[in-house]
C-alpha cells in the first residue's frame, strides 16, 4: 500500500502549520532571544520597540500567570529569562504585532543590558566545574577492574561526536486561537503534543482540559520537536491567553537555528581490553555529554548512550559512567538515534583503535564478538539476537572479502585516489526506555456510512504512521483502505499522548488501533451472527463481504454497519495498550526496557581525492532485520533516509559554536547537509526476515535504527586517509569533514600525546549577532 | 503596475517591486504548495517555475521564489504547484508516488516543479541531467534514492519527445495541464515592453538589481522597499558572443547562460563541470555574471574564474562607459572601484587559443550548493615549451578575490615541470593571508591552496610525474 499522505504531497496540498487558514485579526509574534550565552541582565529597554508600528504588546516573565517553566525531566528551564540567561537565543522577551513584519522589525529594536558571566562551551569544562545536571550515572556487567589482567591487549583513546542540526525543512512554529470557557486552541508542529498542552498548562495556570492541541502532520521533525516545539506554542498561548486574539509564530530559519538545540554533542574516553583470540574481555567508556544550558531530555538521550554502548557485541565486563554536562549552549536534544549513535561511535572508535594497533582488519574483532541469543547487555536484557544472520547474510550477499581484495589492488594501482571500506553493525532497542512512556491510545469510530475514523497519538512527521494505522484497521475489518482516515493528533480526542518518538509510534499506536478495531469487530460479528442464523465463530470478513461457515452471504460491509447501527450496537471504541514484559530498575541500573532489538549490518565503500582532501560515498549496502514489514515501500524511505541522514551527521555536518556560544553555522550556507549528489551511487537494501511479536503485525521499527549505518562511512574515510598516509592516525572526531581529511592526509607523524581537536571549534569569537 | 500571469491567471498588482515572489503567492494569493524553508535560495522547497518570452518560444526556468523580486517577473509566466495540478496526478506526480519519493512531503512541491522544469526544458534525457535539475532541493528525509528511481521514470517518459511541440507534447503526456498551450498568446497581449517596469530613482539608496540571489539573502527587509532597476529586462546585457578575439560576456547573462554558452564550451572544455560547481540550478538561473563580481565576496567563483582570464569590466551610468581590469575592481573587503550609479554592462577577454591552458578547482564542505572554502583558477599560454602569460587567482586566502601577482610572475619564462610548481606553491603561501572561519581555519585553507595548485598542474598536464611531490608537502 502506497503513503496515504502522498497524493496530497505531491500536489502541494498537504497542510502544514503555516498553511492554516488565518482568521482575520490574527496577530504575530517573534521572540527576542538573549544576545550572550551566559550573564545576569542589568536592564531591558522594551520602550523603541513597544513604538513600533503595528506592535501590539511585549510579553516577559512578567506576564506569566503561572509557572516559568518549561523542564520536562528535570525544572530547570525557564520559558523567559528572569534574572539570568543561560545561552544565546534564550527567549527574554516575545513581541505581538499586526504583521509578522512589524514583529519581527520590533524584536531588533528591543535593548538589553546583560553583565556577561564566563561561558562554558566544553562538556569535560563543565564536568571539571562540577556543572552536571543531573547526577552521573553508571552500568557495570562482570567486573572490570579485574579483568584488566585477563586481557591480551588494552587500548585506550578518545572519541567525540559532535553535534547535528535538525534542519526539518518546516522549521518550528504554532498558531493559537482563543475559544470560550477561557479555553485555547493550539496548532503547533510538534512531535509531542501532550508535552506542550502540560507545560502551557503550568505556565499559564489552567488546567489541561482547557488546551486542545492539534497536530496534522509536521514537514520533518527528526527529534528536533519532541521537547523544543513547546516555548514557540506556549509564546503564542501566552499572547493568546491575555489578548484574546489569535496568534502565530512561525520562526525564520535563520532564528530556529540559532535558538534550538541539537543533537547532544559527546566527547568520551574508552578503554578496550582483549585477548589472543580477538575477543573483547573489557570495556570502560566515561561519556561527558554536551547537555547545553538546561536538561532537556539529555538525561533520557545518555540513558539512551548507556544502553548502546556496547553496540551488537557481546562484552562480559563493562562499566560505562556518564555525565551530563550543562554547557552554555541552547539545550541540546533529541535526534534520531537519541544518545545510540553517539554510545555506539565510541566502541567503534575502540575497535578501530585495537584493530589499527594490531595489524588486524576492525571486521575481525568486530564479527568474533557478535551478540548471540541469550547474551547479556550491560544492564541486565537478555537478548534475542539476529547480530550474526545479518552480517553472515550481508557476508554473502556482497561477498566483503572481494571486496576487500578489490580495494587493495585499487590502493596498490593508484596514488592520487585511495578507497576505505568499513562494516557498521547495529543493534538497536526499541522501546521508550522511560518504562511509562510506552502506552498509547487509540479512537476507533464506525460511521453509519461505512467509512472509518482512527485517532492516535501518532504525530505523522514522514515516517508514514498514518498509512501504517490505516493498514491496521483496514486489514483487521477487511475493508478498503480508503474506507479508513487518520485523523489528525488532538489532545481532546486522544489524552496524554507519548511523543512521537524512539522508532515506537506505529507499535505502540498500532497496538492500540488494534486492540479497538478488533473490540468492534466482535461486536460486529455478534450482529451478523444474529442476522445469518449461526454463531459469531462462523462469521469472518473478507473484502467487505461478510462470510459465514466459510461462504459468502449477501451481507456487505456497509449493510452490517447500518444493521449494527440500527439495532444500538456500539460502533467506535477507545483502546489503550501498554508493552507487556518490559520493565527497568534504575536503582541498580538493571532490567528488561525494550520490547526487541532491531539487528542489521552494513558495509559501505568511501574513495578519497588524496589531492583536493575530498570524498565520495561510493556504496552503501545493508542487510537490515526487518520483522516482517507491512509496507516495504514506506520501509526503505526510512532505512535509505536514516543511512543518508547518519552519514551526513559523518561527514558535512558540522556545527560550529565559539568560544562566546555564538553559532557560526547558522544558515544553510554555512551548515551543509546532504544534497542528491552526496547520496552514494549504490545504496542497497536487503531484507532478513524474522519473527517479532512485538511488533505491530510483525512489522519491526525502523525510524532510528538505519541511521547508525552511517557511522560505517567514518572508518570507511579514515581507512582510506590511512591508506594514503600511514603515519597518520586521524583523532576519532566526527564528523570526517574534509578539512579534517586533507590535514590527515598530509599530517606528519602523530605524537600519541596528542589530544583530539575539540568538538567545539575554538575559533576566534565574533561578536557579529544574526 | 506589475503585470504577469501566475499559473492560469493574469495579475495585476502595485505592491513594491521589491517585495518576494514567494510571499506574493503566499500570502497574497493563498497558495500554500510553495513551500518556506529557509529563504536564502538553500533548500528549494519553493521553487517555481518562471517562464519568459524569448523568440517565438517560452523558455521556462526553475527558480527559488524566496529570492526572486516581483520586479524581476514584470510579463512572464508563474507556475506554482497549483499551476500544474490537474484531477489526475500529473505524470511526474504520479512517478514521485509510486516510488514512495515523499517522506515528510515538505520539500515535495519543490522537487516536482524542478522535475517538471526539466521537463519543459532540458534537451538532454539522461538520468545525469534530470538529477542535475534538483541538484538545489534539499530532501531531509532523505528520500533521494526513490527520487531517483522517480526522476528516471521520468527521462524515460521525456525520450519520446521528437519533433512535435513541446507543450503539446507535455499536455499530451499529462504532464501538464492543456492552458500552457494559451500562455504564449497571453503573455504576448499583456501589453506594454517590461522593460519600463523596473523603476529607477536617483535617492541615495538604489539598486541595480540583477538576480537578487545576493541581495535578497542579505537584506531583504531592506530591498523590500527599495526602488531597483531590475537588469534582467536588457537583452542585449544578457548576450555571449565572440567578435574580433574578444568574447563579450553582458552583465545580466546568467549563470546557467554561462553554462549553455556554445562559446564557452569551445573555448574550455570543461566549463560545464566548473560552472556545475557553482550553486545550483535554480540559482544559476537567477544569479548573473555581473551581480556575482559586483557582490565581492572573497570567496566569488565566478570572480576567481574571470581574475585568471583577465577579464576587463565595461562599467556604465548609462551615459558614459568606462573600462577597469576585473583585478582592480577589488579594493579592499567588499570595496569596489566603482561609483553608486554604475553597473556592470559587460565583461570582457581575450579568447583563449590552443596555446592556452584553463583550469578551476574549488573545495567546499558539500561539492555541490556550497561555498567554497577555497577556489582558484590558473591560466598559462605557453610558447613552445615556455610560459609567456601566467595568472593564478585564489579566492577564500585574503579579504578579496586576488590574482596572486608575483607567484604569477614567478611562472613567466620557465618551462612546466615539477620543480616549477614547487616554486610555485613557495611562492603563493607567501603571497596569501587566510583567516579562519566556518569554512575552515587558516591552516586548512593554506594547504588546500598548495593542494589546489598541484591540482591544477595534475589536470592540465597529466603527462608530468607528481608521484613524489604528491605525498609530501611542499
Amino acid at each position: 500500500m502506497k503513503n496515504i499522505e502522498t497524493f496530497t504531497h505531491v500536489r502541494g496540498e498537504s497542510i502544514y502549520l503555516d498553511d492554516i487558514p488565518e482568521l482575520s485579526g490574527t496577530l504575530y509574534g517573534a521572540a527576542f532571544g538573549s544576545p550572550h550565552a551566559h550573564g545576569k541582565i542589568r536592564k531591558l529597554d522594551l520602550s523603541e520597540a513597544l513604538d513600533y508600528p503595528g506592535v501590539v504588546r511585549i510579553f516577559t516573565y512578567d506576564d506569566i500567570p503561572g509557572k516559568n517553566q518549561i523542564g520536562s525531566i528535570v525544572a530547570d528551564e525557564e520559558l523567559f529569562a528572569e534574572d539570568e540567561v543561560h545561552f544565546r537565543g534564550m527567549p527574554v522577551a516575545f513581541v505581538v504585532a499586526e504583521s509578522d513584519e512589524a514583529a519581527r522589525a520590533a524584536v531588533k529594536k528591543i535593548k538589553i543590558e546583560i553583565d556577561p558571566l564566563e561561558v562554558i562551551t566544553d562538556p569535560r569544562v563543565a564536568k571539571e566545574m562540577g556543572n552536571l545536571l543531573t547526577p552521573s550515572r553508571t552500568f557495570n556487567l562482570g567486573d572490570c577492574e579485574s579483568a584488566w589482567d585477563k586481557c591480551a591487549h588494552i587500548f585506550q583513546g578518545i572519541a567525540e561526536t559532535n553535534g547535528q542540526e535538525h534542519l526539518y525543512i518546516e522549521t518550528q512554529g504554532a498558531y493559537t486561537l482563543p475559544l470560550d470557557h477561557d479555553s485555547i486552541k493550539v496548532f503547533t508542529s510538534t512531535q509531542g503534543p501532550t508535552a506542550v498542552q502540560s507545560h502551557m498548562a503550568d505556565v499559564l495556570g489552567i488546567p489541561m482540559h482547557r488546551l486542545e492541541v492539534e497536530v496534522t502532520r509536521l514537514g520533518g521533525g527528526f527529534g528536533g520537536k519532541e521537547d523544543q516545539a513547546t516555548t514557540w506554542a506556549i509564546l503564542c498561548a501566552l499572547a493568546t491567553y491575555h489578548l484574546r486574539k489569535p496568534v502565530k509564530y512561525s520562526l525564520h530559519r535563520l532564528d530556529d537555528m540559532w535558538m534550538t538545540g541539537k543533537r547532544n554533542p559527546y566527547s568520551s574516553d574508552f578503554k578496550i581490553g582483549l585477548d589472543q583470540d580477538l575477543k573483547i574481555i573489557a570495556y570502560q567508556a566515561t561519556f561527558y555529554q554536551n547537555a547545553g544550558a538546561s536538561a532537556d531530555l539529555s538525561p533520557s538521550v545518555l540513558e539512551r548512550t548507556l544502553f548502546h554502548c556496547t553496540n551488537t557485541y557481546f562484552i562480559p565486563n563493562v562499566k560505562a559512567v556518564s555525565y551530563c554536562c550543562r554547557t552554555n549552549l541552547p539545550p541540546n536534544t533529541a535526534f534520531r538515534g537519541f544518545g545510540g549513535p553517539q554510545g555506539m561511535f565510541v566502541i567503534e572508535a575502540a575497535i578501530n583503535t585495537a584493530a589499527e594497533y594490531l595489524g588486524v582488519s576492525a571486521l575481525e574483532i568486530q564479527r568474533k564478538n557478535l551478540l548471540k541469543t541469550g547474551d547479556e547487555l550491560p544492564f541486565g536484557q537478555k537478548v534475542k539476537s539476529y547480530a550474526n544472520e545479518c552480517w553472515q547474510q550481508a557476508e554473502k550477499l556482497f561477498d566483503i572479502s572481494q571486496m576487500q581484495r578489490d580495494i587493495s589492488h585499487f590502493n596498490k594501482e593508484n596514488n592520487l585516489f585511495k578507497k576505505g571500506l568499513a562494516i557498521m553493525p547495529i543493534c538497536f532497542g526499541i522501546s521508550f526506555t522511560k518504562i511509562t512512556l510506552n502506552q498509547a491510545r487509540a479512537l476507533v469510530h464506525v460511521y453509519i456510512d461505512g467509512s472509518v475514523g482512527v485517532s492516535t497519538g501518532a504525530v505523522e512527521m514522514g515516517q508514514g504512521v498514518n498509512t501504517k494505522m490505516a493498514q491496521v484497521a483496514s486489514s483487521i475489518f477487511s475493508i478498503d483502505p480508503a474506507r479508513v482516515k487518520i485523523h489528525s493528533t488532538n489532545t481532546y480526542r486522544i489524552s496524554n499522548t507519548s511523543p512521537s518518538a524512539a522508532s515506537a509510534t506505529a507499535d505502540l499506536n498500532g497496538k492500540a488501533v488494534e486492540m479497538a478495531c478488533n473490540e468492534i469487530l466482535g461486536r460486529l460479528k455478534f450482529v451478523a451472527s444474529e442476522m445469518l442464523h449461526c454463531t459469531e465463530l462462523d462469521i469472518t470478513f473478507s473484502n467487505e463481504i461478510i462470510f459465514c461457515k466459510e461462504k459468502q452471504t449477501e451481507l456487505t460491509w456497509t449493510q452490517l454497519i447500518q444493521a449494527a447501527y440500527t439495532r444500538r450496537t456500539a460502533l467506535s471504541e477507545h483502546a489503550h495498550y501498554a508493552t507487556p514484559e518490559i520493565h527497568y530498575n534504575p536503582t541498580i541500573e538493571k532490567g528488561h526496557p525494550f520490547a526487541y532489538h532491531v539487528y542489521g549490518t552494513s558495509v559501505c565503500v568511501v574513495k578519497v581525492d588524496c589531492v583536493r582532501g575530498t570524498y565520495e560515498v561510493e556504496e552503501i549496502k545493508v542487510v537490515h532485520d526487518f520483522g516482517k514489514p507491512i509496507n516495504d515501500l514506506i520501509d526503505y524511505g526510512q532505512i535509505e533516509g536514516g543511512i543518508v541522514q547518519g552519514m551526513g551527521w559523518m561527514t558535512m555536518e558540522e556545527i560550529i559554536y565559539d568560544q562566546n556560544g555564538v553559532l557560526r553555522s547558522n544558515a544553510l550556507s554555512t551548515y551543509k547537509v546532504p544534497d542528491i549528489y552526496s547520496v552514494p551511487k549504490t545504496l542497497e537494501v536487503h531484507p532478513f526476515l524474522s519473527d517479532e511479536p512485538m511488533a505491530i503485525f510483525g512489522s519491526k521499527a525502523t525510524g532510528e535504527p538505519p541511521l547508525m549505518y552511517g557511522l560505517g562511512v567514518y572508518f570507511a574515510i579514515r581507512n582510506a586517509v590511512c591508506a594514503f598516509n600511514n603515519n597518520c592516525s586521524p583523532a576519532y572526531s566526527a564528523p570526517f569533514t574534509p578539512e579534517k581529511v586533507l590535514m590527515n592526509l598530509y599530517a606528519p607523524i602523530k605524537k600519541s600525546s596528542e589530544k583530539n581537536e575539540p568538538t567545539i571549534t575554538g575559533l576566534e569569537t565574533n561578536q557579529t549577532q544574526p | 503596475m506589475l503585470q504577469f500571469i501566475l499559473n492560469n491567471k493574469e495579475i495585476i498588482t502595485s505592491l513594491p517591486s521589491g517585495s518576494v515572489l514567494l510571499d506574493f503567492i503566499r500570502y497574497e494569493r493563498k497558495l500554500t504548495g510553495t513551500k518556506i524553508g529557509c529563504r536564502e535560495g538553500d533548500c528549494g522547497a519553493c521553487t517555481v517555475l518562471v517562464g519568459t518570452l524569448a523568440g517565438d518560444k517560452i523558455i521556462y526556468r526553475a527558480m527559488t521564489s524566496c529570492l526572486v523580486p516581483l520586479g524581476n517577473i514584470a510579463h512572464k509566466h508563474i507556475v506554482t504547484v497549483e499551476g500544474i495540478n490537474m484531477e489526475v496526478l500529473t505524470k511526474v506526480q504520479e512517478f514521485m508516488n509510486d516510488a514512495g519519493a515523499t517522506q515528510c512531503g515538505f520539500c515535495t512541491p519543490g522537487f516536482i516543479m524542478s522535475l517538471t522544469g526539466y521537463c519543459l526544458q532540458s534537451d538532454d534525457f539522461s538520468n545525469e541531467k534530470a538529477l542535475a535539475s534538483i541538484d538545489g532541493n534539499i530532501c531531509r528525509c532523505t528520500g533521494y534514492k526513490s527520487i531517483e528511481r522517480a526522476a528516471a521514470r521520468i527521462v524515460n517518459t521525456m525520450k519520446h519527445l521528437k519533433n512535435q511541440n513541446r507543450i503539446d507534447f507535455l499536455i499530451e503526456e499529462k504532464i501538464l495541464p492543456s492552458y500552457f498551450n494559451t500562455i504564449n498568446a497571453r503573455l504576448r497581449s499583456l501589453g506594454q515592453k517590461a522593460a519600463t517596469n523596473g523603476t529607477y530613482t536617483t535617492g541615495e539608496k538604489k539598486y541595480f538589481t540583477g538576480g537578487g540571489t545576493d541581495l535578497y539573502v542579505q537584506r531583504p527587509e531592506e530591498m523590500k522597499y527599495t526602488d531597483s532597476h531590475f537588469m534582467s529586462f536588457d537583452e542585449e546585457m544578457q548576450t555571449i558572443k565572440v567578435e574580433n578575439g574578444i568574447c563579450t560576456i553582458g552583465g545580466s547573462a546568467t549563470v546557467t547562460a554561462l553554462l549553455e554558452s556554445a562559446f564557452l564550451k569551445k573555448y574550455f572544455l570543461r566549463n560545464s563541470e566548473f560552472i556545475k560547481l557553482i550553486s545550483s540550478t535554480p540559482i544559476r538561473n537567477m544569479a548573473t555574471i555581473g551581480g556575482n563580481f559586483v557582490n565581492a565576496s572573497p570567496i566569488g567563483d565566478l570572480t576567481i574564474f574571470f581574475l585568471a582570464l583577465e577579464a576587463t569590466l565595461i562599467l556604465t551610468n548609462g551615459v558614459e562607459d568606462r573600462k577597469i581590469l576585473l583585478k582592480d575592481f577589488y579594493l579592499g573587503y567588499k570595496k569596489l572601484d566603482k561609483h553608486s550609479d554604475e553597473y556592470i554592462r559587460a565583461v570582457t577577454f581575450i579568447v583563449p587559443d590552443e596555446n592556452c591552458f584553463f583550469n578551476f578547482e574549488k573545495v567546499s564542505k558539500r561539492t555541490h550548493l556550497d561555498i567554497a572554502s577555497v577556489n582558484t583558477a590558473l591560466f598559462l599560454k605557453l610558447e613552445g615549451e615556455k610560459i609567456i602569460e601566467a595568472r593564478l587567482s585564489a579566492g577564500g586566502v585574503g579579504p578579496t578575490p586576488m590574482i596572486l601577482k608575483k607567484t604569477s610572475a614567478s611562472l613567466l619564462g620557465n618551462a612546466v615541470d615539477i620543480s616549477l610548481i614547487k616554486k610555485c606553491i613557495m611562492q603563493a603561501m607567501e603571497e596569501i593571508s587566510p583567516m579562519g572561519d566556518a569554512r575552515g581555519t587558516a591552516a586548512y585553507k593554506t594547504l588546500l591552496l598548495e593542494q589546489l595548485i598541484k591540482a591544477h598542474f595534475i589536470t592540465l598536464f597529466p603527462e608530468l610525474n607528481f608521484s613524489e611531490m604528491i605525498k609530501s608537502v611542499v
